[in-house]
């Protein structure tokens, strides 16, 4: 980000901890701020009153504030900002914290706190939010004296984006913002404590090059690193000059564009029959990025057993946490990549891709085409009239899985979801940060009748900002991936899963937002085209879906690929999705 | 973790840290070995030739698996500096234990013989206790401790280990 002029002339000033603070933002290049205020950040939000350079979103509750800074951070790659009061303001952005510390996303959070020697005096909305968030946190921060709070802004920022990123957190006292110090904002800064490796040990990639030029039968497994280290085109060189295959976590979606014949789209609980099997079947298994997350492995112990394992992180903790790496490599993917790249040769993968094909063919993603309207039908027909070109942000849940599944993941940083932490109610706010940070793809929110109820509140943060973002709330009248647990796993003993739902376009409606419903397949192509040609504000569909779905394939949660259930719908009634049927023909 | 700490592979190991001496850190790690569930057997904090810095001594057990993710997630901890595990260096390592012991006007003789022997200190006398301050390695306290316990111990105080690395010993 080029530092807008403005900002020149500060340093070296004497000013409030409140002038400092948001100055230094302005220093940091943040365009985008998400908050709410309250009494102890009352100074800050008196200072962020004249300032034009930074946009301050007001969303409707912190939670939203915390997720809308992710989906920012999401879509664009930069660290998401976020302003928070202190007590009540703070536990409220928790959730958000804990959502980005699972998926290592970058946010730097700013907590009011009260005056400091009234801390640890149960004050007037009072909590140790550093006490409260030192597990969900990358570092956290109480800033006691108004001299250190420049540098401490500048030593969150860089935790915050280095390394594997993740959210930071700065504890803010009243009296420390009202306190005056002359202004300095370091150019750069260094840290004794904190000093992530980057580059990859060479006589480990060479190790790792010898594997990979020996293998008969070798795959790619590409997580989230990719995307954060934007190492999309080493890791698509790698496995074009490989003729590797290649599948990805949910977080990897986008890292390797889906048409390709080489994609065999997600692997893991809800990943595709064929990526599962591959992984069961390769002999040599790359994972770039990628943290072998149970959601992913199943029963560890057979995960990829046939497979010698290179594993590539730039976090030396997440190598042989799950399953033991063969070839360690701990550095940035991006730098790693490009050595890498050097140093292997193309294979002769026409046997293994042969039947890989045959997979495809013989259990592609499919479902029941009876005339009734199914949530799949809506995220193919998406994927298909945008191509892929949409940043697409999905929920928890059913929705969720479908969306993975179906959608034509084209491009990296268009697939936003709530991994690590499952969060429901993650996508309206997200969607929203990903669009307040993104105009040039149309931003889609898809989320289920439940999760869309919790954080509901953020469609007048929509509305007020008339942001052009697409809504579709995909309503079963279930907490559908629950019911179905409870389907397969609880005898059908639907408890407390049966939710009932506002008439959604009344709501959207009262909130001055244009919608509409859907509950017959015909009109789900006409619907989806007329909202996205609707460009200069939000619209909200509704679409009304068969109430009992399964997500399949699915393994079940501890088990292996030999357990894998695949979707009872034989080939002639169902549809393939387009982007499988382009697999099956090679 | 995925290995259990029950099985045979189990080994006490005692990690050296230094940290900076900030605010909150002793919690920080406090709270990573509850919220992974590991082992602490022993934690000794204190100040270093350096005031912004600290030292850690960690004795804890686990299986190889599990003491490599104690020492990554200890070094991922940004206000960690240096983590050694001592285990398979060798160390010098001491802990120190505060004993007092009951005594009659007969047994008082015995029990200063057996410090004696143990060359601890006699550190406070009272016509019915003496108190005994031990220093030593795990084994030696242990031992003291056992060999005092037949006369009644009224109350122990016992700090955890610190430990530091050798130097080597190389030819002058
Ligand atoms: C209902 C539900 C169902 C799910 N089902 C599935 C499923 O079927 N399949 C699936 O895949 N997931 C599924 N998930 C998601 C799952 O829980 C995990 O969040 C996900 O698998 C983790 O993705 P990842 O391995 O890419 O790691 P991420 O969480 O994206 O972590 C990224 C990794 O990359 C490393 N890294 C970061 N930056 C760099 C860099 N610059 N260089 C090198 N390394 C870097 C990090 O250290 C980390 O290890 C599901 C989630 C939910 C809520
Ligand atoms: C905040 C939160 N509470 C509970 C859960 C557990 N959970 C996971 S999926 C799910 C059901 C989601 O229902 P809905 O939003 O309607 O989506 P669907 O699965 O029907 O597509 C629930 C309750 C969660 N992930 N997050």
């Amino acid at each position: 980000m080029t530092p807008t002029k403005a900002q020149d002339n500060h340093q070296g000033k004497l000013m409030t901890g409140a002038e400092i603070f948001v100055r230094c933002l302005v220093e940091e290049g943040v365009d985008t701020l998400f908050g709410y205020p309250g009494g102890v950040v009352i100074g800050i939000y008196d200072v962020l009153h004249d300032l034009t350079h930074i946009k301050h979103i007001l969303t409707r509750h912190e939670q939203g504030a915390t997720h809308a800074a992710e989906g920012y951070s999401k879509a664009t790659g930069r660290p998401g900002v976020v302003l928070v009061t202190s007590g009540p303001g703070a536990t409220n952005a928790v959730t958000g914290i804990a959502d980005a510390y699972m998926d290592s996303i970058p946010l730097v959070v700013f907590t009011g706190q009260v005056v400091t020697k009234l801390i640890g005096n149960d004050a007037f909305q009072e909590v140790d939010i550093v006490g409260i968030t030192r597990p969900i946190t990358k570092h956290n921060y109480l800033v006691k004296d108004v001299n250190e709070l420049a540098r401490t802004i500048k030593a969150a920022f860089y935790i915050a984006t280095t390394g594997r990123p993740g959210p930071v957190l700065v504890d803010l006292p009243k009296d420390v913002l009202a306190a005056k110090a002359v202004f300095e904002y370091p150019k750069t800064i260094s840290l004794r404590s904190y000093n992530p490796v980057v580059d990859g040990n060479i006589r480990q990639i060479k190790k790792a090059a010898e594997l990979i030029n020996e293998a008969k039968r070798p795959l790619l497994y590409v997580g989230g690193g990719v995307i954060s280290s934007n190492a999309s085109a080493e890791v698509r060189a790698l496995a074009d000059k490989l003729h590797a295959p290649i599948t990805t976590t949910l977080h990897g979606l986008g890292a390797y564009p889906e048409q390709s014949k080489l994609s065999l789209g997600m692997l893991g609980m809800h990943g595709t029959w064929y990526s599962n099997v591959a992984v069961d079947q390769c002999d040599v298994l790359i994972a770039i990025g990628a943290r072998f997350d149970d959601r992913v492995t199943g029963k560890v112990e057979e995960f990829a057993k046939n497979a010698k394992k290179i594993h590539i992180d730039i976090d030396p903790s997440a190598i042989s946490k799950n399953v033991p790496a063969d070839v360690p490599i701990v550095g940035d993917v991006k730098r790693v990549l490009k050595q890498l790249n050097e140093l292997v040769k193309p294979l002769d993968t026409k046997e293994w891709l042969k039947t890989i094909d045959g997979w495809k063919a013989e259990h592609p993603l499919r479902y029941k085409q009876d005339g009734s309207l199914r949530a799949q039908h809506v995220i193919d027909k998406l994927g298909e009239i945008t191509d892929g070109d949409a940043i697409v942000v999905s929920d928890v849940g059913q929705s969720q899985m479908w969306t993975a599944q179906f959608f034509k993941w084209k491009h990296p940083r268009t697939q936003i979801t709530s991994g690590g932490l499952g969060t429901m109610g993650f996508s309206l706010p997200a969607a929203m940060g990903a669009a307040f940070g993104r105009r040039d793809l149309p931003v889609v929110c898809i989320s289920g009748d439940g999760g869309f109820q919790m954080n509901i509140q953020e469609l007048a943060t929509v509305a007020q900002n008339n942001l052009p973002l697409k809504i579709f709330i995909i309503n079963n009248g279930y907490l559908g991936m629950v019911r179905q647990w409870q389907e397969f796993f609880w005898k059908k003993r639907y408890s407390h899963t049966q939710i009932t739902s506002p008439d959604f376009v009344k709501v959207a409606e009262a909130y001055g937002i244009p919608a509409q419903r859907v509950s017959s397949p015909a009109d789900v192509e006409a619907t989806i085209r007329k909202a996205l040609a609707h460009k200069d504000g939000p619209m909200l569909v509704e679409f009304v879906v068969v109430p009992e779905e399964n997500v399949f394939p699915m393994i079940p949660a501890g088990q292996t690929v030999n357990e894998i259930m695949d979707s009872p719908e034989p080939l002639k009634q169902s549809h393939a999705t387009h982007k499988t049927m382009i697999h099956a023909k090679g | 973790m995925a290995s259990s700490t029950t099985n045979e592979h189990v080994k006490q190991h005692t990690i050296s840290m230094t940290v900076e001496n900030h605010f909150g850190t002793l919690n920080r790690i406090a709270g990573l070995f509850a919220a992974k569930g590991y082992n602490i057997d022993s934690l000794t904090v204190g100040p270093t030739e350096d005031d912004a810095v600290s030292r850690m001594t960690i004795v804890t057990r686990g299986d190889d698996q599990i003491i490599e993710q104690i020492m990554k997630q200890l070094h991922k901890l940004i206000d960690t500096i240096k983590v050694v595990d001592l285990t398979d260096d060798t160390f010098v390592d001491r802990e120190l234990a505060l004993v007092k012991v009951q005594c009659t006007p007969t047994s008082r003789m015995e029990i200063m013989q057996i410090s004696e022997i143990f060359r601890t200190k006699v550190v406070d006398v009272s016509p019915k206790t003496l108190t005994i301050e031990a220093t030593g390695s795990q084994l030696k306290v242990d031992a003291v401790i056992n060999m005092l316990k037949p006369f009644g111990i009224k109350e122990l105080a016992r700090t955890g280990r610190v430990a530091i690395k050798r130097e080597f010993q190389g030819e002058a």
